[in-house]
């Protein structure tokens, strides 16, 4: 038994820690304000092999694991938080379901491109009327004989801007009592497909959080992902490996946010000393890596079960719901420890605090996660001694 | 490499220690805290069964187990009571730790094999009357005396005291020298001007007692000093960085009692036609007990392992306590409340648990002191 990284993984880390303190770190508040990301940072990301980290080589992926992924999207998240979900999003949501779920072709026809970064990926799930109701989708797919024509409206995919791959769920048998939804894989540019509106948010304001409507746009029938009918089963166990990827985002979020309360106690100074001295700062700064080094550690676990593909949906639940609520808490308290300095935008952790609160929401808001936890423990009580 | 899997051994040692917690324990378990009791035939039985040598060396007769196993034996424990845990705990944790920690040959041979199998107890005393958290402004004095000492003062809150015969003290044995200035030394019960007082009547862990012990120019020979002398207060912080780690896997198993009975009774006990398992208030109630749980073993566990492998870290032991104390406060008061009224009797075991783990922000370092220790290292350069 051994949680620590092996050395291969903490040099990387390193490595990467370095590469987002130099390339991205310095450029994360334009981004928030711009609301966009910059030329070339998709490219740098696909460089440094993030985008198909744990691809397997022959994919044209890093060919690494799913703990070093969770690492180095903390890492990604520390620098900037809307780069981590570029990554995680694009990584967990769309990589990840083609590798799992793809036909041989799939896999070679857009494994390799997503891994360099040529092309970015999405999942779109959500529409105005489903959110955690996933299965309520109203979006349909009609299979015709030129392939399946898909007419709806999706609403906060993010990566809608960059993506190139688009993993789609829609209804292609509405007859159907529980196999009703399909996982369709769509590129821009297909006729009929446009990207709509984009969400001006309070944090993260550098993702792409798009509406795609669809208008009778049809798609290759070797487009459908994984069996007809199945696509719901598809799209939520999808979801259980993107809840490591929020975890491990909020964990950066944290961590951005503590390191900077730290090191501003250390050099304000009021009442004749620095305010580090004070004992009502160091219980924050005590809870807060308190809080952080608990919700690293359900991360990592959730992360080693998925890399041995053991069941691990419970654990990845866990550490979402548990990281994404401390990073809200640990950045408010950050706010709280510049003081009037932490509500203006001179300082980073004002972002942090808007950048963390999209983790208890998206990929399951925590009402899911509780949901399935509840789930879990209701139909297994063994579970909670089964360590 | 990493593992999150518990090695076979360790799951057998687990097996076995909860089925036995199950079956000794949880049937006296309201007796015992009623009464403030723990029958000597129990206690002969948990040495039998080695959980009084865990990790004492198999050439003292000890089970020569790892700081894992500790934190896993101590979990299954405390999740049928946490006063046994905190027997079992302060024993190997404290005293006996103190010994692998500090003492010489002579002092192993003479004290651990007994102190292995349970035929004497152990008990470590640091806090007074007057000083807990400030434990370096202890006024209990070891003067010298010829090739020994005689020890004056007094110890306050030391679990096992009544039912002890090793005790390791620690006193001032040079004024001038603060920290570096205290001893510790090895108190046989029964020597002339050492005494134990009343036990106290306490909130939880009542099956265990907690005792002052009354030093009078209690004389001890140079034998008796373990370690070196004036190191005995930075071998004191060793032991509680270990000793912490125990606390936080009491912590886990009170916790984990709590939910696994709350688990329990809201799928039995129904509400507006249903059980209350299926309202959301309750699931969700439960969701977050069993994550901060499963956190808080995480967190133990991680701690233990870093010992093991031989990597003292405070901030890693500290974090543990601190998390783990504090969920299984809370765990136990939301397990309270989902058995309703019910959870408010001593017919279920939940009140009981809230009442034990109380006990874990405090002792071994309060959770303000850990918050210190935490904060230092967050705070060097």
């Amino acid at each position: 038994m051994d949680f620590n990284p092996d050395d291969d993984q903490r040099q990387l880390v390193d490595e990467l820690r370095r590469f987002c303190e130099g390339e991205i770190a310095p450029k994360a508040e334009q981004r928030d304000q711009e609301g966009c990301f910059e030329d070339g940072l998709i490219e740098q990301l696909g460089e440094m092999g993030l985008l198909g980290l744990y691809v397997p080589t022959e994919y044209g992926g890093t060919g690494l694991d799913v703990v070093t992924y969770v690492m180095a999207v903390e890492e990604l998240s520390r620098a900037c938080a809307a780069t981590g979900i570029l990554m995680s999003a694009h990584h967990s949501l769309c990589v990840d379901p083609i590798l799992n779920y793809g036909t041989e072709d799939q896999k070679q026809k857009y494994l390799p491109k997503l891994s360099s970064g040529e092309w970015i990926g999405c999942l779109t799930l959500t529409e105005p009327g489903s959110g955690s109701d996933a299965g309520a989708a109203r979006c349909t797919a009609v299979e015709k004989d030129d392939g399946w024509h898909i007419t709806g409206t999706k609403n906060f995919t993010t990566n809608g801007r960059e993506a190139h791959v688009f993993l789609l769920i829609a209804v292609s048998d509405p007859e159907e009592k529980r196999h009703r939804l399909s996982v369709f894989i769509a590129e821009k540019g297909t006729p009929g497909f446009e990207l709509g509106k984009f969400e001006k948010k309070l944090g993260i304001r550098a993702s792409s959080t798009a509406e795609l409507i669809f208008e009778d746009c049809v798609i290759p029938k070797e487009n459908l992902l994984g069996e007809r009918g199945h696509g719901l089963r598809l799209a939520l166990s999808t979801l259980d490996g993107g809840r490591l990827g929020v975890a491990a985002q909020a964990i950066g979020i944290a961590q951005a946010a503590l390191e900077a309360a730290r090191d501003y106690a250390k050099t304000r100074v009021q009442f004749g000393r620095p305010i580090a001295e004070f004992q009502a700062i160091q219980w924050k700064l005590a809870d807060m890596e308190t809080g952080i080094s608990a919700a690293r550690l359900l991360t990592r676990h959730g992360a080693w079960l998925k890399q041995n593909k053991r069941p691990y949906e419970c654990e990845a639940a866990m550490a979402k719901l548990f990281a994404s609520e401390v990073s809200s808490r640990v950045t408010n308290a950050a706010v709280q420890v510049f003081g009037g300095y932490g509500y203006c935008a001179d300082y980073p952790v004002e972002r942090y605090l808007r950048d963390a609160k999209i983790t208890e929401l998206y990929e399951g808001t925590s009402e899911i996660q509780r949901l399935v936890i509840a789930r879990k423990l209701l139909t297994e009580p063994q579970w909670v001694t089964r360590g | 490499m990493m593992s999150f899997d518990l090695p076979e051994d360790v799951i057998a040692l687990r097996d076995v220690v909860r089925g036995f917690a199950a079956k000794e324990i949880r049937p006296h378990a309201r007796e015992w805290d009623r009464e403030q009791f723990m029958p000597d035939e129990f206690v002969a039985k948990v040495g039998e069964l080695g959980l009084l040598g865990i990790m004492v060396p198999p050439e003292y007769n000890g089970a020569g187990l790892s700081y894992l196993a500790n934190s896993v034996i101590v979990e299954e424990i405390a999740r049928q009571d946490g006063g046994v845990a905190l027997f079992v705990a302060a024993h190997n944790g404290l005293c006996i730790s103190h010994f692998l920690i500090a003492a010489n040959e002579e002092q192993k041979k003479k004290y651990l094999p007994k102190l292995a199998t349970g035929e004497h107890i152990g008990a470590w005393g640091l806090s007074e009357p007057s000083c807990g958290s400030d434990a370096a402004a202890m006024k209990t004095r070891a003067v010298r005396d010829g090739d020994g000492w005689r020890i004056t003062g007094h110890k306050m809150f030391i679990t096992n005291g009544c039912r002890a015969q090793v005790f390791v003290v620690m006193a001032i044995t040079d004024p001038e020298k603060g920290p570096n200035g205290i001893s510790a030394f090895i108190v046989e019960r029964g020597a002339e001007g050492f005494t134990v007082g009343a036990k106290e009547d306490k909130m939880g862990i009542r099956s265990s007692d907690t005792c002052p012990l009354d030093f009078d120019n209690c004389y001890v020979g140079p034998e008796a000093l373990v370690g070196e002398l004036g190191r005995g207060y930075k071998d004191a912080l060793a032991v509680l960085e270990r000793g912490r780690v125990g606390i936080g896997a009491m912590s886990v198993g009170l916790a984990r009692g709590s939910l696994e009975e709350a688990i329990a009774y809201a799928n039995e006990r129904e509400a507006f036609g249903k059980p209350i398992a299926k309202l959301q208030a309750i699931s969700f109630m439960l969701a977050d007990m069993a994550t901060e749980v499963e956190a808080a073993r995480l967190l133990v566990r991680d701690a233990a392992l870093s010992l093991d492998s031989g990597k003292s870290d405070r901030l890693k032991a500290s974090v543990a306590k601190l998390f783990a104390s504090e969920i299984a406060t809370q765990v136990a008061l939301r397990a309270i409340q989902i058995h309703g009224g019910y959870g408010y009797t001593k017919d279920f075991p939940v009140e009981r648990y809230m009442r034990d783990a109380k006990l874990c922000e405090i002792g071994e370092g309060s959770n303000q002191i850990q918050r210190i220790v935490i904060a230092r290292q967050l705070l060097k350069d």
